[in-house]
């Protein structure tokens, strides 16, 4: 599925906050339709680097390409627009409204209803919602989450909330979905759930996807390449044959006994 | 809480499955219950019925109130303040310019809300508590701008009178014939704010108020939003002030002032935030509870006549704040949630679960 063709580019990335320098010229690739694992120790700088991503933080110097198009000018509705979709290691869902909504709030950028016709609600609006509530279930579908279809996200279990978050995701239809430790706090279970759920993503629509996660077992089964990160330093990049026996990696973060 | 349906009810579409109305017989019970607002002149006293009055252009101010606070999560206290806006809009161009109110009615909507939109720039930059006192800033330009303005046209702090509407010949200038207006108008941004909230907007609305960031981050324009929802709620109010000025013919600066802006807010807090029916129930039982210190004023004298009667008057915010606190403490999710559980237990039974 992987193909050589560069996707994301990302060009001489640097980040500080204050006197702390959380990025120092990270430079790598992600091709179209790869699994790409980022991984370190906390606070080696990976969130602050999918916010880069985001132009939520702003880079101090250093290029994001995505498909040619530099996106560290844009504001982060616009890169949202541009294809790109993420989850949040701490979930970050609409809390207020249903499952559904949450789904149907992540159409927004597909829809065109405005103000004017959002009040009326009456023949295009309402034929659009419609057609987007579709595309939705077919998602809700796919994820197994029928029967919380109509419940409020907020009282939902932890579970099952990343699940909807990654149906949010989804329902974006993004050309590229970044997943922000899509499976904190998860027992053993929901962990292979949630990797079967990612793995039919890419497998069935080839979806390019950077992943975020320590679980380094379910890393280096799932990942085509892993780029590892070290107190904002970009310290090795490979596939997961390689990253298991660099030595820089096996001192900064797997460990002696590391993964076998 | 999952939306409980009826068993036996089962829904083919998605058009019917997010329809708002369901049932034939649920189309009837609203039919009879318009017709019987409507018909409210032929058997309530005059003293009901302006008392409904009252309470319908309320809720159309709360309403507006609820899509920016209660939707998007932007509090604001300048709520009366885009009411004093749009009162003296649409008196000026009924008295000045000799429109019909009809048509002035709008033009103040569509005035109060460029006000409103100018008063939720801040938005951009500021948000929370910050925030309301940016919103707050609009309670005291306003009023101040129609005092010491132009004073040849706004008379200063004596504010101006205001003609009676005038429609087919028949002018609306009992509460009797007034309440036609009201119901009306009310029946409308019902609607409206229905609709905003079950679209693509409304979405949008929640969206910005339970995470800012995941919305801006997943496509959605936070500044835009924002704004909308700023001129919305101020061209509510738009309409709630001309329709209150043309119904007491006069507004100074003080007729709409910072302690309904605090009551606006209160009401939606005792009805629920984020409800359509919260504008409704709050505002309902905030003016019955005002209505009921009145009744409750002889008797309070009766029984402690040596209190002035300004312990009367006294009554009415204490009212207001025993219910606010009340609320806040066993309800504070607001009697729109409590509709919900009441609905629910009544799904289930004879079950509980």
């Amino acid at each position: 599925m992987t193909t050589d063709r560069i996707q994301l580019r990302v060009d001489n990335i640097s980040l500080s906050f204050g006197g702390i320098q959380a990025l120092s010229d990270i430079s790598f690739d992600v091709r179209k339709g790869e699994i790409l694992a980022i991984i370190g120790p906390n606070g080696a700088g990976k969130t602050s680097l999918l916010n880069c991503f985001n132009n939520f933080y702003h880079p101090d110097h250093g290029q994001i390409l995505l498909d040619g198009r530099d996106l560290t000018r844009l504001p982060p509705y616009r890169i949202a627009q541009l294809g790109i979709a993420r989850t949040f290691q701490h979930t970050a869902l609409y809390t207020g409204l249903s499952t559904l909504d949450n789904l149907m709030a992540a159409r927004h950028i597909h829809m065109k209803a405005g103000m004017l016709a959002s009040i009326l609600y009456w023949g295009r609006a309402h034929q659009e919602d419609i057609a987007h509530r579709r595309v939705v279930e077919e998602i809700i579908d796919f994820l197994e989450i029928e029967h919380i279809r109509k419940s409020v996200v907020g009282a939902l279990p932890h579970g099952l909330r990343k699940r909807v978050e990654l149906g949010r995701a989804l329902a974006m239809e993004p050309r590229l979905l970044f997943l922000d430790e899509p499976m904190t706090g998860m027992n053993q279970e929901e962990k292979e759930d949630m990797a079967r759920f990612i793995l039919d993503v890419y497998e069935r629509q080839g979806m390019t996807i950077l992943l975020i996660e320590h679980d380094m077992g379910l890393v280096m089964d799932i990942a085509d390449r892993i780029v590892v990160l070290n107190f904002g330093q970009k310290i090795a990049e490979g596939t997961p044959e390689e990253i298991r026996n660099n030595q820089a990696v096996i001192d900064a973060y797997l460990g002696k006994a590391g993964v076998k | 809480m999952a939306v409980l349906r009826p068993a036996g009810e089962f829904d083919t579409s998605y058009a019917s499955d997010m329809a708002t109305i369901r049932q034939r017989w649920q189309w009837w019970l609203l039919l009879a219950f318009v017709v019987a607002l409507y018909a409210l002149p032929f058997y309530a006293s005059q003293s009901v019925v302006a008392l409904v009055n009252r309470i319908g252009i309320t809720i159309i101010a709360v309403q507006g109130l609820n899509l920016l606070t209660g939707y998007t999560g932007q509090i604001s206290l300048g709520q009366a303040s885009f009411m004093t806006a749009g009162g003296y809009i649409s008196a000026l161009l009924v008295n000045n310019l000799g429109w019909p109110f009809f048509a002035a009615m709008p033009a103040a909507a569509l005035g109060a809300g460029i006000v409103g939109l100018l008063f939720g720039l801040p938005s951009l930059r500021v948000k929370g508590f910050y925030l309301t006192m940016a919103t707050l800033a609009a309670q005291f330009i306003i009023p101040w701008f129609t005092r010491n303005a132009f004073p040849k046209v706004l008379n200063g702090a004596q504010g101006i009178n205001v003609q009676v509407p005038v429609l087919f010949g028949i002018e609306f200038n009992t509460p009797q014939r007034y309440i036609y207006l009201t119901l009306t108008v009310l029946i409308l941004t019902t609607i409206v704010a229905h609709n905003i909230s079950r679209s693509r907007l409304g979405r949008a609305f929640v969206a910005v108020r339970d995470h800012d960031l995941a919305a801006e981050l997943l496509g959605i324009n936070l500044f835009k939003y924002k704004l909308q929802a700023f001129f919305l709620a101020a061209v509510y109010a738009g309409i709630a002030g001309s329709l209150a000025a043309h119904q007491i013919r006069h507004i100074n600066s003080e007729t709409f002032n910072l302690i309904d802006s605090v009551m606006f807010m209160g009401m939606l807090v005792i009805g629920g935030l984020g409800s359509n029916l919260g504008p409704i129930f709050g505002a309902i039982v905030v003016e019955m509870l005002i209505e009921g210190a009145t009744l409750f004023g002889p008797l309070f004298i009766s029984l402690f006549p040596s209190t002035a009667a300004g312990a009367v008057q006294a009554l009415r915010p204490l009212f207001f704040g025993a219910a606010l606190m009340l609320f806040l403490i066993f309800e504070p999710r607001g009697l729109a949630h409590r509709w919900q559980l009441f609905k629910a237990a009544w799904r289930l039974r004879p079950f509980s679960y």
